[in-house]
């Protein structure tokens, strides 16, 4: 089939759309890509051109007992967050699959609303409450508070992978003697697994880019990395930094990736087009 | 799935394992330069020392503060370095302890103006009027110069909070350095320092930290800032500027020592205050950034050039204007919330 | 007997029923007891919170009692003066003292010394009587203004800091405005709105375009093009705040390669002004734009712009008639999307923004880790909270819930 020939006006409006398009894109793209070769930057100053290129701030980064500690604390916080969410959320998203659940669009709403509810408000309430049962100024504090934003991630993910589970399925397992937990193993884990890995992805990316509740719930013995960001952006901007941020991103972009990947292969599984 | 719970164990015993030490004593300062100094002749010899674990942290002031840390429950804070009306606003509402002065080397120990029920003095120091000499020849001489923006274009640092700054204002409106606090005192006197910070308002930079101004300056981003004598000092020396301070109606001023209300780490906190109290250790820091020092047996212990560079030295006293603690007590709250409404306008 | 065996069978279809349902139920349990403790507790607390007004009754309660039984014409009795020192006196020891002066400053600054001044130097037994004692301290607690602030800080609920956050307060004639120079939330709260808004508009103007591009191109071009837009989406925030600073700051690499190329003569303050803030949070919010957008021109198949073309429509008329509002379910969920998000913005504003340019979020703050006058901090975010929450319920509406953040 051949399409009739478009007329001048539409062609040009196209053209315009599409300029504008790939402008916003580099927009979207440019300033994260800019700042990388300045992380390499041999000198001091924060501009181009490159009097050279240099490892030198990595390793400022790698020596500066500062950071490593924030870096630590970061990824210890953003795997305990990922275990408790993906824990408690998977087995929330697998009663929420059960049509025979009552209010179960009420206890959706419930579930999904810290991501609703503006952060900082959140902060607020958990300072009153934290500070009373003492758990300010402490890393079990802030995992239960970063959990708690983190756990929609996990139901959500696990509730799309469930959707299309046939429940006959496990009672078919049931029915070949499979004792429980070896049916939930070997029949519901691997349809879930895509859904359940994504969602805990997702969970340990909101820990590590937390900053408003680390701000408002921690002391300097549990220091984050982006909350150590935030402090000494607020005073200047140097290179350690910056090599700080592209580390960072470097840890991100690996989990997007990982996300593309099962989606990818999750699709597939179900056999769909995307 | 047999690995998670391992995990979780590990992640708990981590987790709460800093609850359950004791020694941990939080030190709180004032970042940047002053903070590194510290570090070298007070925080790393003491920890040296003694064995008690020290965990750092900065601050850019505000009693608010210090009330929010007290208020919530056990502070993460132990020792906080505080300015004057911080002190005394602490000191009255509890929010400090009560110094057992025996503790830390007694009372005698340190010059009079640094001895108060809930603190014990640390530095002497000064506001200053500082530029780059290196971007501005014909440097200004007074605060009026600061607000004079046709003959020194380019935008101004100032600290964020309405302390230093209605000095300041009024001095540079034409009230003598005598008669600041008078002037402060009556309604009409404050409407006129907000009224003369308004007139350059457009051009104004707030910073908090006392690291910031030397950084502002060095990056061009502003002509003139008010800042920390010490800081100024230190980065002409760190960094090979040619920053020039204006001492002709610099507000001269003191920090202490307090110890948060709630602290567990008391018995440490006093280990450390004696130790920063001790004259031969308090005589290194001039040397590294020019403040004055408290303990009286110090002074016989830094070199004579040196002493004329401090903010105590008879020349610097003379050009200088003492910040009126009492007036700033009584009205720091007031002030405070007009300036953070007038600012945020 | 048929009729035995099929009731036996129903019940136990029900008892099964119900087992399933109650095994459903524990395994949602865990989490909701969790949420009940981090966030419905936490924003219960914070709501109460914003009208509770505990300090008075808590430091000099006999006080409070009297204060709430007197009807405020005159002065109060001397039974409410000796009642006053006693409690006044003995609070001096505690902490009870300090909270009260820290609340009854918030009704007029410079309370809070006369307070703890007079809890200070009172020491019975009172020779003159309760009242000439206090008047020696301070000749403030003869006037009526100090025992009306008391009586309004006497009841255990208050609208002090709800109306405080619209910059009212409780007059003796009513509600009135605060005087000028500490009214400061209403104009922060217009701010937020027309930051948000106006970050809404620059993210509906450039996410359009994309949105289209994406949804028009070829699948496996588009899968890449989406990955650009997910790329900084994934990137942390305070990553994409700082390279931001890089680039506005006085020497950064706009104002250098302006200067460079001879533009202007000049660096421009781009930093810590509203434009900065307004282009970062563009560009932090710009793909809760084109995610919605991408996906509802996705589902709109060609063939009717086809179909409306080959129908003799213009093309801009076949576009604005058929595709646009087709559009519309999509426009409208991005954009209020953005824009609650928008409001509840604090660290990019924070970062790259002036004094001037700071939002509800940065009071409210402020008001908790800055200063802790808790009961402003709830006050302002309930304010928030509602703002967000009749935002989300038309957002909930268009879009479903569950989409928000996923895209």
């Amino acid at each position: 089939m051949t399409r009739p020939a478009e007329p001048l006006s539409a062609r040009l409006a196209r053209r315009v759309n599409t300029v504008i398009a790939i402008l916003t894109l580099v927009f979207l793209a440019a300033p994260v890509l800019a700042i990388v070769p300045l992380s390499f930057s041999a000198g001091s100053f924060l501009t181009y051109p490159l009097p050279g290129l240099s490892l030198r701030w990595y390793s400022d980064f790698l020596s500066s007992p500062l950071w490593t500690r924030a870096l630590g604390t970061s990824l210890l916080l953003g795997a305990g967050t990922t275990l408790a969410a993906t824990t408690l959320g998977t087995l929330a998203a697998l009663g929420l699959a059960n049509s025979r659940l009552r209010l179960r669009g009420v206890l959706m709403a419930l579930i999904v609303s810290p991501m609703i509810v503006p952060v900082v408000v959140l902060a607020v309430g958990m300072t009153f409450v934290f500070s009373a049962a003492g758990l300010t100024n402490s890393l079990l504090g802030l995992l239960l508070a970063h959990t708690t934003l983190a756990v929609p991630f996990v139901v959500i993910t696990v509730t799309a992978t469930l959707s299309g589970f046939d429940p006959g399925l496990l009672r078919a397992a049931a029915s070949l003697g499979a004792p429980p937990l070896a049916a939930f193993r070997r029949v519901v884990l691997p349809l879930i697994a895509p859904g359940l890995l994504s969602g805990a992805v997702f969970a340990f990316a909101t820990s590590f880019d937390e900053v408003v509740l680390a701000l408002f719930l921690s002391g300097p013995a549990q220091m984050t990395l982006p909350k150590q960001m935030f402090l000494s952006l607020r005073e200047t901007i140097s290179p350690t930094l910056l090599a700080a941020a592209v580390l960072m991103t470097l840890v991100s972009t690996s989990l997007l990736l990982a996300i593309e990947l099962l989606r990818r292969r999750s699709a597939r599984l179900r056999g769909g087009e995307r | 799935m047999r690995y998670l719970g391992l995990f979780a164990a590990a992640f708990t015993a981590l987790a709460l394992a800093p609850g359950a030490r004791a020694e941990e004593l939080t030190v709180v300062s004032w970042g940047g330069a002053y903070q590194k100094a510290q570090t070298e002749i007070y925080f790393e010899p003491f920890v040296k020392a003694t064995g008690v674990k020290l965990v750092q942290d900065s601050w850019d002031g505000g009693i608010g503060i210090l009330r929010s840390k007290v208020e919530a429950g056990s502070p993460a804070w132990d020792v906080v370095q505080v300015e004057s009306e911080e002190l005394q606003v602490g000191c009255e509402e509890g929010v400090f302890e009560k110094l057992d002065w025996a503790r830390i080397g007694g009372k005698d120990a340190y010059l009079p103006s640094a001895v108060s029920p809930c603190g014990v003095g640390a530095i002497l120091y000064n506001f200053v009027l500082a530029y780059d000499a290196d971007k501005i020849n014909d440097g200004p001489k007074t605060w009026a110069d600061f607000f004079n923006t046709a003959k020194w274009p380019g935008k101004r640092a100032l600290r964020k909070g309405p302390k230093t700054n209605l000095e300041i204002a009024l001095m540079a409106d034409g009230v003598p350095a005598s008669q600041v606090y008078k002037t402060l005192a009556t309604p009409a006197g404050v409407d006129r320092a907000f009224a003369a910070l308004d007139r350059i308002k457009p051009q104004l930079v707030w910073w908090e930290a006392g690291a910031q101004p030397p950084q502002l300056l060095a990056s061009g981003e502003v002509a003139m800032a008010s800042a920390y004598n010490g800081r100024i000092a230190a980065a002409n020396k760190a960094n090979q500027r040619h920053f020039q301070m204006v001492w002709t109606g610099s507000l001269y001023t003191l920090d202490s020592w307090v110890i948060l209300k709630g602290s567990k780490n008391t018995d440490a906190a006093y280990k450390f205050l004696a130790f920063a109290g001790e004259a031969q250790n308090q005589a290194k820091l001039p040397p590294l950034i020019p403040y004055g020092v408290t303990s009286k047996q110090a002074g016989s212990l830094i070199p004579a050039a040196l002493l004329q560079e401090l903010p105590t030295s008879p020349q610097h006293l003379d050009e200088s204007l003492h910040i009126d603690d009492a007036f700033w007590t009584e009205n720091i709250d007031r002030l405070n919330q007009r300036f953070n409404a007038w600012v945020g306008k | 007997m048929a009729a035995d065996a099929t009731t036996a069978l129903r019940r136990r279809l029900m008892r099964a029923e119900r087992r399933a349902r109650w095994r459903a139920f524990a395994l949602v349990a865990p989490l909701l007891g969790f949420l009940a403790f981090t966030f419905a507790v936490p924003l219960a607390s914070m709501l109460w919170r914003a009208v509770a007004d505990p300090e008075l009754g808590a430091a000099l309660p006999r006080t409070a009692a009297l204060l709430r039984a007197w009807n405020g014409a005159g002065m109060p009795s001397d039974t409410v003066f000796a009642a006053a020192t006693e409690e006044l006196a003995r609070a001096a020891q505690d902490k009870a003292a300090g909270l009260l002066a820290k609340r009854l400053n918030y009704e007029e600054p410079g309370y809070r010394t006369l307070i703890l001044k007079t809890a200070n130097r009172l020491s019975p037994p009172f020779a003159q009587g309760p009242r000439a004692a206090m008047e020696a301290i301070d000749p403030r607690w003869g006037e009526r203004a100090i025992w009306l602030a008391m009586r309004r800080a006497a009841a255990p609920v208050t609208g002090f800091y709800l109306l405080a956050a619209l910059d009212l307060q409780q007059g003796e004639q009513g509600v009135v405005a605060v005087p000028a120079e500490r009214a400061i939330f209403r104009i922060v709260l217009g701010r937020t709105l027309g930051i948000a808004a106006a970050t809404t508009a620059a993210c509906l103007a450039l996410g359009f375009p994309v949105a289209l591009l994406l949804a028009r191109a070829p699948p496996r071009r588009a899968g890449l093009l989406m990955l650009l837009v997910l790329l900084p989406f994934w990137t942390p925030l305070l990553v994409r705040i700082a390279a931001w600073i890089v680039l506005l700051q006085e020497h950064g690499v706009i104002n250098d390669t302006l200067t460079g190329l001879g533009l202007t003569g000049q660096p421009l303050p781009l930093l810590y002004s509203r434009s900065a803030v307004l282009i970062a949070m563009t560009h932090v919010l710009l793909p809760y734009m084109i995610l919605p957008l991408y996906s509802v021109m996705r589902s709109i198949p060609p063939v009717y712009l086809r179909a409306a073309a080959s129908l003799g429509a213009p093309p801009f008329a076949a576009f604005r008639r058929v595709f646009l509002p087709q559009c519309l379910p999509g426009i409208a969920a991005g954009s209020l999307l953005v824009f609650i998000l928008a409001i509840g913005y604090y660290i990019t504003p924070a970062l790259v923004g002036g004094a001037a340019d700071q939002m509800i979020s940065s009071q409210i703050a402020f008001y908790t880790i800055g200063t802790a006058n808790w009961g402003m901090a709830a006050a302002l975010s309930a304010v928030l909270l509602a703002a967000t929450l009749i935002l989300y319920a038309a957002y909930a509406r268009l879009a479903g819930i569950g989409v928000l953040r996923l895209g």
